[in-house]
């Protein structure tokens, strides 16, 4: 396969809005059924071996928003716009059920107002464990787990047994091991696999049978190594914040055409939540639930418990990314990424790591400004820095 | 004198709850010296009794942000802290909080405020809270303790989320408590407590019911939201609470047995034309001049749910003194903003019906993403389900430059308006 024939294969998925893939997966076999879920973290697996369909809905800024915008006030941000602009157009009838994780208030919020305007579709919101003993936190959130597991069962009319559970945990470890190779790919040799691309493959794999985005991954993967481009002179820098309203593809383009390379990044989160592997247990779903309370990442969503972990976050991940500078790119009027900012980038800057930071919506436009600023963030780096 | 600067009117127990306020103020700033441990923590979920239980003293960060915005201090303080790098798009209580620890700590009433020594993250109803204390942590070398309660995502407290709360009461806040006030848990000096707490919640029961007379002797918005004041704050399980209530249910059934209105800041309200409920929590920077708005119209809240952030007591709970873990967890669980969309709608309903009122505002904050994300469902819902007029306004909590009175007031005016229609429309029909 081709490099060009697997992003624009990405591509045609992220532009189309009406989720063909999702309606064409539903439509292979008799019965089956589709569940969404918000950003940023859900439980993909029992979704999975529930028989259903996990499709991350995550917005879009690709759609003019007139019911949306009647939802919400001037000061909320963008992503639920869109989400109730597509569930308003018909664009999600074909979904089954619908998981709001415990991203925010917003998010919180929104599976409220799922309950009253769509009252035929499972809701649930998905309260994370937060606490700091891992066996407490492990207890309540298996219990969630099985609370979903029994509820997407009776939905869909197929029971995630033990050894479904089990399968599709191992499922998905192999799809977090793919996005970590592909994370470990861009990090090694940015030159070959330019963020914009990455970004796409895995927004495609939010909409498609897990197996087919595997199969399109390795592929890339196959291909990137078979890549001769050279390296260019440009800054490595890490973008954080941008884990639940996704910036537009327009501005991941930019800034590395600004002169940078990311080389690490908050986008679609979700993907690769859990560190490691879930183990193969008797017991899937307390195995998952105690690999989500010891080995989650660090995330703005998540109660930091470690006082001194705020400080050090930027620093532990811009060094383990080679990062010569943080990009703070945070969704307009999102608390996790705003109100985490000031800690973090305090950190950062203590340890002498560059920064800069902007705010964008999944709607944003004009991106020149952001060229300035990621460009001149880059060429000081280059000019002034240890780079 | 101009009408801004005249001395609003006060009810009596305004001035005694004003006293309790300044003496837990005094206290506070006395607690380095008499060595009485200090605990920060949250109003939804204020785990009151028990941190008094271990000799503890309470500070509330969102009423010292009320506080400073009320005494014209919030502005400087969000100021100081957007120059610090917090966004501009965040919760003003947490950055006028953080302004005012960089300024020094001195608490609204000029006291200052002692460091903690513990932070209880009661994390109920609100995202932000997390961040607060993960921010405030930064600001102090000291212990943070988390209790996680479970959102009704379902409308309900789940059986097993009230035993997880349990759970991290005994074995996560209570150790916590033990160790910075160097006491045992002490189970029955925290029943007392509780005890005390429900004779409190059952008198500010009767007040804030009061408000299905006509005319309602209280407003159950810009009046409520100081008769919940010591309830909600320092004051939940002690004998000076016990006390308040008692005097303000006298003050309101003297009010009520002669025929009398609320006092808002500019007098009486002596010709009640319009009975609202609102939601949302109010203005502070303009909290008198908000007030007087409505009171000018003629129009009195009869029923609120801001006064229902630190505890749903109208329908029906009471700390439990036969339960106390599990009735801090209750508690904990039934707070407002703990309570998912459909919920809220179905109180707002119960309300306007129950209260017998006219109509329903929303008061749409900036700052807070739990109250205001999804009002605007809200708003079209209760309308649809109760055929009555609902209307809508803006502002923020401290942030001053949030609040346009002229539009406020436009707002007001038309939403009047549109109540009268409706009753002209109804008469004729």
């Amino acid at each position: 396969m081709k490099r060009s024939q697997i992003v624009d294969w990405a591509t045609a998925i992220y532009e189309d809005l009406d989720f063909s893939t999702v309606h064409a997966w539903l439509d292979e076999a008799p019965g089956r059924k589709a569940a969404a879920y918000l950003p940023v973290y859900a439980p993909r697996e029992i979704i999975h071996a529930c028989g259903m369909l996990p499709v991350g809905i995550h917005g879009t800024g690709g759609i003019e928003i007139i019911r949306g915008d009647a939802f919400y006030q001037s000061y909320i941000c963008h992503l639920p716009r869109s989400v109730v602009e597509l569930a308003q157009s018909g664009r999600l009838d074909m979904l089954s059920a619908v998981l709001f994780p415990s991203t925010c208030d917003v998010i919180r919020n929104l599976s409220g107002m799922w309950q009253v305007m769509y009252p035929d579709m499972y809701v649930r919101y998905l309260d994370l464990p937060q606490v700091a003993d891992p066996k407490l936190g492990a207890e309540f959130w298996k219990r969630e787990l099985n609370v979903v597991r029994r509820d997407l069962g009776e939905v869909s009319g197929i029971e995630a047994t033990e050894d479904r559970l089990r399968a599709s945990v191992a499922l998905y470890n192999e799809v977090r091991s793919v996005i970590r190779e592909l994370y470990t790919a861009r990090r090694e040799t940015p030159w070959r696999v330019p963020s914009e691309e990455l970004y796409l493959l895995l927004r495609a794999g939010e909409v498609v049978a897990p197996e087919f985005f595997m199969e399109q991954a390795r592929a890339y993967l196959g291909v990137i190594e078979q890549c001769d481009d050279r390296i260019k002179d440009r800054t490595r820098v890490l973008i954080a914040g941008a884990f639940c309203e996704q910036p537009p593809l327009g501005l991941i383009k930019t800034i590395e055409r600004a002169g940078c390379y990311i080389v690490d990044d908050d986008f679609l989160a979700g993907n690769r939540f859990m560190i490691g592997d879930v183990p193969d247990a008797e017991d899937p779903a307390a195995a998952m639930a105690e690999t989500f309370v010891t080995g989650a990442i660090k995330t703005s969503v998540l109660y930091e418990p470690d006082p001194a972990g705020k400080r050090n976050l930027m620093k532990t991940r811009a060094a383990a990314a080679g990062a010569d500078g943080v990009i703070f790119a945070a969704p307009s009027f999102c608390d996790p990424a705003l109100l985490d900012r000031p800690m973090l980038r305090e950190g950062a800057e203590a340890a002498g790591i560059p920064c800069i930071a902007f705010k964008y919506a999944e709607n944003s436009g004009q991106f020149q400004q952001f060229r300035e600023q990621a460009g001149t963030f880059a060429d000081s780096i280059k000019l002034w820095g240890d780079a | 004198m101009s009408d801004q600067n005249r001395a609003a009117q006060k009810d009596n127990s305004m001035v005694i709850q004003k006293e309790m306020i300044a003496a837990h103020y005094e206290r506070l700033e006395r607690a380095p010296e008499t060595k009485e441990p200090v605990v920060y923590t949250f109003v939804p979920g204020n785990l009151t009794e028990l941190i008094r239980s271990f000799g503890c003293l309470p500070v509330l960060p969102e009423i010292n942000a009320l506080q400073s915005g009320m005494r014209g201090k919030s502005r400087d303080y969000i100021a100081e802290a957007e120059k610090h790098g917090h966004s501009e798009d965040v919760c003003t209580y947490v950055k006028c909080d953080i302004g005012m620890v960089l300024a020094g700590n001195i608490g609204p009433t000029g006291t200052k405020l002692p460091k903690p020594d513990l932070l209880l993250l009661s994390y109920t109803g609100c995202y932000t809270f997390m961040k607060w204390f993960e921010l405030l942590r930064e600001q102090y070398d000291c212990p943070c303790v988390f209790l996680h309660v479970p959102y009704q995502g379902d409308g309900v407290i789940e059986p097993e989320h009230r035993e997880y709360m349990i759970k991290q009461l005994r074995d996560e806040v209570i150790p916590a408590l033990e160790k910075v006030s160097g006491r045992k848990y002490d189970e029955e000096a925290l029943r007392e407590r509780l005890q005390l707490s429900a004779e409190a919640e059952d008198d500010l029961v009767w007040v804030l019911q009061s408000a299905k007379n006509k005319p309602s002797p209280i407003d159950a918005y810009f009046g409520a939201v100081y008769y919940v004041g010591p309830i909600f704050s320092s004051f939940r399980g002690t004998e000076e609470g016990v006390a308040y209530y008692k005097a303000l249910r006298r003050e309101v059934q003297e009010r009520l047995d002669a025929g009398l209105g609320p006092v808002a800041p500019g007098g009486p309200v002596t010709d009640e034309k319009y009975r609202l409920v609102v939601e949302g929590p109010p203005n502070w920077t303009h909290f008198r001049e908000f007030w007087q708005m409505f009171a000018d119209e003629g129009a009195v809240v009869v029923a609120s749910t801001y006064s229902k952030v630190g505890g749903t007591y109208d329908f029906g709970f009471r700390h439990d003194p036969d339960d106390p873990l599990g009735t801090l967890g209750d508690y904990c669980g039934g707070c407002y903003t703990n309570i998912n969309l459909p919920g809220r709608i179905d109180m707002l309903c119960n309300y306007l019906k129950e209260y017998e009122a006219d109509g329903f505002l929303i008061n749409s904050v900036k700052s807070c993403n739990s109250f205001s994300a999804g009002q605007l469902m809200i708003l079209r819902e209760v309308e649809k389900r109760t055929g009555l007029p609902g209307g809508f306004i803006e502002s923020d909590l401290v942030d001053p430059r949030y609040f346009s009175a002229a539009n406020i007031k436009n707002r007001l005016e038309s939403y009047i308006q549109m109540v009268d229609a409706r009753r002209q429309r109804g008469a004729v029909a």
